[in-house]
């Protein structure tokens, strides 16, 4: 057995909003190169469980590392160098709509590097051509479709060549093919950059095709019930809660 | 038509018969009606339906037996279905399928009249914490920019200039323009009558430039600048791209508030100044038009009247409306949930923000002025 190294671990995380707890007890560790995948019904705090991860909302109980590094024990400037290695991609794409797509790109190279206006042009038509907008440095967000959007998404949370990447519900609100088409770019971006990438998705079709742990979280006893490769736990898993989600409620039988 | 006729069974079984169409925009029939009628008849044990002569259903007669259904399962009354038509019956069982929740059902909570005081009195503190946090927040940004620890980029200062200046003239024109002719009809009036329409023109000038203009200005700053400000950081949130800066480690405050306090605070001073003039013009054309003044008469007027203090105050306190109102603006932005509703009350929560920090900072400086006698 090959030892992986570690990149993110939770331990005994609680997520509330005030009194209402969201989930507790979250224990799990995400290795590096990872496609690890946040599973769940609606509702049980899949993207809430991604806010924490990514620093947006402080956990009310437990903690969050990154390697060894505790997240929000760790300085402001410590927690901001962290977080110059996360490239997040939001369900609706979050571009800032008040400038075109190479100036959302330009953006974070402009706030972390050095680099001189061409270059970062330069580096901006270079992702946008990664994510297949070639030629749409000029647009804004205002004038291209939802896929294109989230395309531009990926090509901004990819600026920075973070060492993590965070897809909140990459496939919401897209066609089956444009879903499987980002499908596939994650995988190419995993095998070629290398990265750790986090998804949140119920989408079963990308779950088996991308995903190589997970974890899945069950609404009703607000905890994680299970955990590992997805297409082990369908195999393997004695819990009726994930092989009903991962069999869309037709049992393992139907499966076969 | 729909028509329900009642026949009782040897065995004690109330037989419904109905009749017609039962249609939402038709039926006339209550389901208390149904249900007195079984509560009538103590011996019943059972109900059942006649639905030969049935023509037309949907939804009303669904709650119509449905009704009738948890009646009977309360009061221990056997509800037979099998005469009901197919589609009735499976849509019945597909209502009850899912029990209710226990504790789903949102009760309307009636707070006491000391609660309602606790309440609003948490609500309070915890809105002055985050007003007070937030301009923490903006301090230390702004201390930041002038060390020249970050800069605000032209691309972005450009348009929100362009926005709060040029854009805003015409209003500025026409609102500051006829209050100028309102004060000058008014003080006209009691002027006239002791012959000293002239100092008309001193009344317009000294009131204009001292507060009118300031406060002309920022009133239509705040009701057009500060709600689109709520409004575009309010929408911000809503998309998460706010949220995108903040994991990129840009702070929203530098990135988007300063460079619209800034903005504001750099042009109110000049609209002030524009509203002041459009103010005097509103007054002139009173004086020249109504009281028959000349127009030198007027202007030496004016120029004798007003003193330089009078100008530096009206522009000191545009620019610290300028500030307030874009403060205030950038902060029920920053506030705002997420939903399309509460983009709406980000608005409408900035210019009544606005509006009362102007007339609070008008107060404030009036009295300050007045106290070190200038």
């Amino acid at each position: 057995m090959d030892i992986k190294r570690v990149h993110i671990t939770v331990k005994d995380l609680t997520m509330a909003y005030g009194d209402l707890v969201v989930q507790q007890n979250l224990d799990f560790t995400v290795n590096h190169g990872d496609i690890f995948i946040i599973m769940g019904g609606s509702g049980c705090g899949k993207s809430t469980l991604l806010r924490h991860l990514v620093g947006l909302i402080q956990p009310a109980i437990g903690e969050i590392f990154y390697k060894d590094v505790n997240f929000w024990k760790a300085s402001a400037e410590k927690r901001k160098a962290l977080m110059k290695n996360f490239g997040i991609l939001y369900q609706s794409g979050a571009l800032w709509s008040s400038m075109t797509l190479a100036e959302n790109i330009a953006l974070p190279l402009e706030a972390y590097t050095d680099l001189s206006a061409a270059q970062i042009g330069e580096l901006a038509s270079l992702k946008l051509a990664l994510v297949g907008l070639a030629g749409f440095e000029g647009y804004y967000p205002s004038e291209i479709s939802g896929g294109m959007r989230k395309r531009a998404g990926l090509a901004r949370a990819m600026a920075l060549d973070p060492e993590i990447l965070f897809f909140d519900e990459p496939s919401a609100g897209l066609d089956p093919v444009s879903a499987r088409l980002l499908d596939d770019l994650i995988l190419e971006l995993s095998e070629s950059l290398g990265s750790t990438i986090v998804v949140v998705t119920h989408e079963l079709a990308s779950i088996f095709a991308i995903g190589t742990n997970s974890v899945f979280l069950d609404p009703v006893t607000k905890t994680m019930i299970a955990q590992g490769d997805p297409r082990l736990l369908l195999e393997r898993s004695e819990d009726q809660r994930v092989i009903s989600f991962l069999t869309r409620g037709e049992g393992r039988g139907a499966e076969s | 038509m729909s028509s329900v006729k009642y026949e009782i069974s040897e065995d004690k079984c109330l037989v419904v018969v109905m009749e017609g169409e039962f249609l939402l925009e038709s039926s006339d029939l209550s389901f208390q009606e149904v249900i007195h009628k079984i509560e009538s008849l103590s011996e019943v044990s059972s109900v059942s339906f006649n639905t030969r002569s049935l023509q037309k259903w949907d939804s009303s007669i669904l709650n119509l037996l449905n009704h009738i259904k948890s009646h009977c399962s309360s009061h221990d009354i056997l509800f037979i279905k099998k005469s009901l038509p197919g589609g009735i019956q499976r849509l019945l069982d597909l209502a009850s399928a899912v029990p209710e929740r226990k504790g789903v059902r949102k009760r309307e909570v009636r707070n006491s009249f000391f609660a309602s005081i606790g309440n609003a009195a948490l609500n309070f503190t915890r809105g002055s914490s985050e007003m007070l946090g937030f301009l923490g927040e903006t301090t230390v940004a702004f201390v930041r920019l002038i060390t020249g620890r970050y800069r605000i980029r032209g691309s972005i200062l450009i348009p929100i200039l362009r926005e709060c200046s040029t854009d805003a003239l015409p209003i500025v024109s026409l609102i500051s323009c006829l209050v100028g002719l309102i004060l000058a009809f008014v003080g006209a009036v009691q002027l006239v009558m002791f012959g000293a329409q002239i100092y008309v023109a001193s009344l317009v000038g000294i009131a204009m430039i001292r507060v009118m203009g300031a406060v002309m200005a920022g009133v239509i700053m705040a009701g057009r600048t500060g709600a689109a400000f709520a409004a575009q950081l309010g929408t911000m949130e809503v998309n998460e791209e706010i949220d995108a800066l903040k994991t990129l480690g840009i702070s929203p405050v530098e990135f988007l508030v300063m460079p619209r306090v800034l903005a504001l605070s750099v042009l109110m001073p000049l609209l002030c100044l524009y509203a002041d003039l459009m103010g005097i013009l509103g007054g002139m054309a009173v004086g020249v038009f109504m009281l028959d003044l000349n127009v030198m008469e007027y202007y030496n007027m004016t120029r004798d009247s007003v003193s330089l203090n009078s100008f530096w105050i009206g522009i000191f306190q545009s620019f610290v409306f300028g500030i307030l109102v874009a403060l205030s603006g950038c902060l029920r932005g920053i506030q705002c949930k997420r939903s399309a509703s509460a983009v709406g009350e980000a608005a409408t929560s900035a210019v009544v923000t606005g509006i009362v920090a102007i007339v609070i900072a008008t107060a404030v400086i009036t009295v300050l002025c007045n106290v070190i006698g200038i």
